[in-house]
């Protein structure tokens, strides 16, 4: 097919004739599609060259995908924010990075590559973890994509756009919204979602949809192994630390050497009660908690978000609303659907959340609950409150010290806690950059 | 570092095992085209191991190099491990000189061909059976077409299966195994550990034996049932029911524990096919080991598919798990020697040898046999004929004009616009508002030639004029990650490949598989 275009004016030395020429269909042509908003002209290209500013979470198996899309459509100004470095087994999809290139951060291989590849693109990695930064590093981002593995990472992600937001006399200031655009994918499954915080259903509206993951229970792997993966966990969990094989070190996945070791003595154990089944492969699987995953499920959904961020960034198209669900195991399924957002979500629903506890409830109830409630899937939340003035600290797991002192409460009921019906009650957790406030509700 | 090198396996192989892994490495897939589109797809199979490529392209890079070249050498970088080839020559010369060109592939994947030289390449690829996947990127629009005439599908590992525990009609072995346990007299350690499946069977006799040997018929029945189990639950002194999670693990299993056994319909369907029935020296090893299973059933197996031989995990002490589950491998095993027998007595009436079908083939057969599947295709020739073509597909969908058919219908009006003009609709601005009423004209023309009678919304065909034949990055990503995993079910003949038309709506997000 032609792609010749008229000669044009070359921008800035990077751009030869007609390099832009599909993308410029959209951006120069009126259609019967397009966003109301949307009025074709030659100066969007340059915004999108120029001004457009992407953040891209995550340069894995999407994230790659996600840089290389978005690089080919015309943007130039994007930021990468990775916390991981190359390992061999990225290398049948992660396709930016090179066998020379392992134990290398992500961000910054990912980056070369594009910089150098796709002259004019101006990738800035970050080999950072996403709670590395504030919000004045959010705040100058016209879109953000995500290609994450975590869920936790997503929440957090989503409660940082949310905090963002600013209402003046509780109606939302529309240009303190940052849209998320949300990618994951899991072996022939994937989905892409496009979110506007405080307008549409946030990562916190669905968290149904993510149904918590399944551990398997301690007795099974202590004493009663059925599976391969129960002989691999008991390894892992109780023999490791037990005998402590390579010294003070802890099981690294991607040590060779490790895997052997637990292997070897998953494939004891199996013999021990009959069961078959322990490979290699697996064991390194089970370890790793590695969920397979395949090049082709990571370039679909990669592409349904790279051209979101494209129709939001230029108003060329209305954008998906707002859920997008595929799976290609029996021929190809897809599902478009808008989901909604939920009127008391904790996250972006600015309603309080409650507590409903009778007063002899124990605080441990309470910490349970804030765990395991599907809505609120909490991974180790330290719960805060005022009491007499002064601010106390009833439970908190992540510093040793004051998880000892504080772990008699979980024992002692709310009222010899000395909380009252209708006490605030401020939770923070991994989950969620803002702390979450909650009412106690005393039930009879 | 260079034990990590060789060692590392390939993740993939968790989805479709080593075998699957060997196909990929012996495939040899020829691209025709390195568009966006095509490169994408090839990256896709390059990245997970395929054994080598070969890109057709008679195109030049803008100034630079032949495009064929310049995508073979980005795309060896992926996995040194490819081997990969470039022919600098178009589909057409090929055709016209050298049609039996690609007769070595085990693929063939085309990209942006006009709809002549589709053809002619179906008409040959159809007749030497080579599996043909048309592709196409244009504007905002995917586009796939599987052409194969016969693809078989052993593993087609369906995401929700139903466990096969013939509860409904226990085996001899299994109700040996079952008398062993004596759920009255067991101690309390034993009775909370006992697997869910013994404690189904075992109230189930009870039971039959109480209602005239018939199982639970309904909801009220299948409450009762429940109700009993719930009542076998031990309860201590001061008559608590105990925590017993095997059996709220038996409640929970009741309903689909009591579905009857039976061969699903799919796979009646191919027990009743021509090639099951003829079976002859030209049949395939699938075809043979079906009719063997067919024959199985029609004796030993007592009109059901041999026993698949797993159970699912349970609340329960190892020794009765591993127990029960023996008492199933070991029937499975039976199974699949009996219908070993029958593929046995079959080859050697064609006059094979017995090794043509290996004992592992036949396992995973006869594991897999109520999941089989085959995919037959349309061919090109027949889509497109007047008197062969879908007519009821095409109606019935646009009955919603809106449809993702209006899509297929106005890029085969596009096609007709580039034999008419020999240039396609809207490339330059200039062109654009004047190409809707002359693509508009292709298009009605196209629906004549096949009598149909449809509404296309004229915004449509204003918006495939906008396209302007564009082939933007995002949509090629979109078919290329889709195309390549289509490709790989059909070399590894897992998973279930599409039948046989893919038409992604990139502006909506939406997509329709049509049978064409």
């Amino acid at each position: 097919m032609a792609d010749a275009e008229l000669p044009m004016a070359v921008d800035g030395g990077y751009d030869w004739d007609g390099r832009w020429n599909h993308v410029r269909k959209f951006l120069e042509r009126p259609g019967p599609f397009a966003h109301p908003d949307f009025e074709p002209c030659t100066e969007s290209l340059q915004f999108l060259l120029e001004m457009c500013k992407i953040l891209v979470i995550g340069a894995g198996g999407l994230g790659c995908e996600l840089l290389k899309n978005l690089a080919l459509s015309g943007f130039r100004l994007i930021h990468v924010v990775d916390m991981d470095t190359i390992d061999i087994s990225n290398l049948n999809r992660q396709f930016l990075f090179r066998p020379k290139d392992v134990g290398r951060p992500k961000a910054e291989v990912a980056a070369d590559f594009i910089n150098n590849r796709i002259p004019g693109c101006k990738v800035v990695p970050h080999y950072k973890k996403i709670q590395d930064f504030d919000e004045s590093f959010y705040r100058q981002f016209h879109i953000i994509v995500c290609g994450l593995d975590s869920i936790i990472a997503r929440r957090w992600m989503n409660g940082m756009l949310i905090s963002l937001l600013s209402y003046e006399d509780g109606v939302l200031d529309p240009s303190s919204i940052i849209p998320l655009i949300d990618g994951g994918t899991e072996g022939f499954k994937g989905n892409s979602r496009v979110i506007l915080p405080g307008m549409t259903a946030c990562i916190d509206c669905t968290l149904e949809l993510y149904p918590p993951q399944i551990n398997f229970p301690m007795c099974t792997i202590a004493s009663m192994p059925r599976l391969p993966e129960h002989c691999i966990e008991y390894a892992r969990i109780l023999l490791w630390p037990k005998e402590k094989p390579f010294g003070e070190t802890s099981l690294d996945g991607d040590n060779p050497e490790h895997i052997q070791w637990v292997f070897k003595k998953s494939i004891e154990r199996a013999a021990e009660f009959h069961i078959t089944g322990v490979t290699y492969r697996l064991t390194q699987g089970v370890v790793k908690r590695i969920i397979p995953a395949v090049a082709s499920t990571n370039a679909v959904i990669a592409a349904a978000c790279s051209l979101e961020v494209f129709k939001i960034a230029s108003s060329a198209y209305i954008p998906l609303n707002n859920y997008l669900v595929f799976n290609d195991v029996d021929g190809l399924y897809t599902y478009t659907f808008e989901a909604e957002r939920k009127e008391n979500c904790s996250a972006c629903s600015q309603v309080p959340q409650n507590l409903q506890f009778p007063p002899s409830a124990k605080l441990q109830e309470v910490l349970e609950y804030l765990m395991e409630n599907a809505s609120l899937q909490m991974k180790s939340p330290a719960i805060t409150t005022t009491l007499e003035g002064k601010n106390k600290t009833l439970y908190l797991q992540s510093v040793k010290s004051i998880e000892e002192r504080t772990k008699p409460n979980l024992c002692k009921t709310l009222t010899e806690l000395g909380l009252s019906d209708g006490q605030e009650l401020a939770v923070a957790d991994v989950t969620t950059p803002q702390t979450v406030l909650f009412k106690l509700n005393f039930t009879t | 570092m260079l034990f990590m090198v060789t060692y590392m396996p390939t993740l993939c192989c968790r989805l479709w095992g080593d075998h699957g892994q060997d196909t990929l490495e012996n495939a040899h897939v020829c691209l025709i085209n390195a568009t966006a589109t095509g490169t994408e797809i090839l990256k896709n199979l390059v990245l997970p191991g395929i054994g080598a490529f070969t890109i057709v392209d008679g195109h030049t890079v803008t100034g630079e190099d032949n495009r064929a070249q310049a995508a073979t050498e980005l795309l060896q970088e992926l996995n040194s491990h490819v081997s990969g080839n470039f022919v600098e020559e178009s589909p057409e010369k090929l055709l016209d000189n050298n049609p039996d060109f690609f007769h070595r592939f085990t693929i063939v994947i085309a990209v942006q061909l006009p709809e002549s030289t589709s053809l002619r390449l179906g008409s040959v690829l159809w007749s030497a059976s080579i599996p043909f996947l048309v592709c196409k990127t244009y504007g905002l629009i995917g586009y796939m077409r599987l052409v194969v005439q016969e693809h078989t599908v052993i593993e087609s590992h369906p995401d929700s299966a139903l466990e096969d525990l013939r509860l409904d009609k226990p085996f001899a072995e299994f109700k040996n195994h079952l008398q062993s346990f004596d759920l009255e007299s067991m101690n309390k350690k034993d009775h909370s550990h006992t697997p869910w499946i013994i404690i189904i069977a075992k109230y189930l006799e009870k039971w039959l034996s109480e209602h005239n040997y018939k199982p639970p018929q309904n909801y009220k029945e299948k409450e009762a049932f429940r109700q009993l189990i719930r009542d076998g639950i031990r309860k201590n002194e001061n008559g608590v029911p105990e925590d017993e999670e095997n059996f709220e693990e038996a409640i929970k299993n009741v309903n689909t524990a009591l579905n009857q056994t039976k061969i699903p319909s799919a796979v009646e369907e191919l027990f009743n096919s021509e090639q099951c029935n003829n079976i002859n020296s030209e049949s395939s090893s699938f075809w043979v080991m079906l009719r063997a299973v067919k024959d199985f059933v029609h004796s030993e197996g007592n009109r059901d598919l041999p026993v698949r031989g797993t159970i699912p995990d349970m609340i329960a002490d190892s020794q009765k798990f591993i127990n029960l589950q023996n008492v199933y491998r070991t029937k499975a095993m039976q199974d699949a020697a009996a219908v070993s027998t029958h593929v046995q007595r079959l080859l050697q009436s064609l006059g094979k040898p017995p090794d043509v079908i290996p004992d592992n083939d036949i396992k995973l057969f006869c594991k897999n046999a109520s999941f089989l599947r085959v995919v037959r295709c349309r061919s090109l020739a027949e889509e497109y004929g007047v008197d062969s073509v879908n007519k009821d597909e095409i109606t019935s969908c646009m009955d919603n004009p809106d449809s993702e058919m209006v899509f297929y219908l106005i890029l085969r009006g596009v096609e007709r616009f580039y034999q008419q003009h020999s240039r396609y609709p809207g490339v330059y601005n200039y062109q654009v508002e004047d190409d809707i009423s002359k693509l508009k004209l292709c298009v009605n023309s196209v629906m004549q030639e096949y009598n149909l009678n449809v509404n296309i919304k004229d915004d449509y065909v204003h918006e495939f004029c906008r396209f302007g034949a564009s082939e933007p990055h995002t949509v090629a990503a979109f078919i290329g990650g889709s195309a390549a995993q289509e490709a790989i079910k059909i070399i590894s003949h897992q998973f279930v490949p599409f039948n046989n038309t893919f038409i992604y709506n990139a502006m909506l997000q939406t997509s329709a598989t049509l049978q064409l």
